[in-house]
């Protein structure tokens, strides 16, 4: 499955709820707000890192640029333009958007 | 008379304090919140804006919203100098909380602890919340 999240972790929990639902082999898309977890010194750093052995987790290039943050990203996270978005919702069998 | 004369010359100046809690383009509040600031310095009122929690992050440097299709308001944080309004405001929890410095900020600012915030919103006639 491919869990796709908006919402900054520092101003909703749906990050954490995410990560706390995506078994084993799982990708997590971060966009809009949400690519703020996917930064160094961001307090979800260290949920974000204990879930990547296990969850491929990826991050929208355009989100971060945006944010000034495309130099602040966690080793091991994918970063992805718009193409790499819609290759990955075709990639897998289902999708769900934490709101 | 006097007083009409008072009233058109625009009378009481108040202080004015905007407190920006959000990242800006995820949603339309940072946006709106610079809108509101720039309207209350055309009416010549004393300004200052504080920056907790997410708000912090409206200030970074090297934004570039090219490749999301928004108009990147980053430059007009620092025409508000133009403006007279220089009581920038930043609460050093919220940037430590997020890894970040003065130095990642595209503006001087005033990094202040929580307590002090606190004691200058306490000072004002006016706060308003975005």
């Amino acid at each position: 499955m491919l869990h796709i999240v908006n919402k900054s972790p520092s101003e909703r929990n749906s990050v954490d709820t995410c990560l706390g639902h995506a078994k084993d082999g799982s990708a997590v898309l971060l966009i809009e707000d949400a690519v703020y977890a996917a930064t160094a010194g961001n307090m979800s750093e260290a949920k974000v890192k204990a879930a990547m052995p296990n969850v491929k987790v990826y991050a929208l290039g355009p989100d971060l640029a945006a944010r000034g943050m495309s130099a602040r990203v966690l080793d091991g996270v994918n970063v992805v333009d718009y193409g790499g978005f819609v290759d990955l919702v075709a990639e897998h069998s289902n999708c769900q958007s934490w709101l | 008379m006097s007083d009409e004369m008072d009233m058109e010359e625009g009378g009481t100046i108040k202080k004015f304090m905007f407190v920006n809690r959000k990242a800006p383009y995820g949603t339309i509040y940072a946006l709106e919140s610079l809108e509101v600031v720039l309207i209350s310095a055309a009416f010549e009122q004393d300004v200052s804006l504080a920056f907790i929690d997410d708000g912090v992050y409206q200030l970074m440097k090297n934004i570039n919203t090219d490749g999301i299709e928004m108009k990147s308001f980053s430059k007009t944080y620092r025409a508000l100098e133009g403006y007279d309004i220089e009581k920038l405001y930043v609460e050093r929890e919220s940037l430590e909380a997020r890894g970040l410095s003065e130095d990642d900020l595209v503006v001087d600012v005033q990094v202040v602890g929580a307590a002090e915030m606190a004691d200058l919103m306490n000072e004002q006639d006016v706060v308003l919340s975005f």
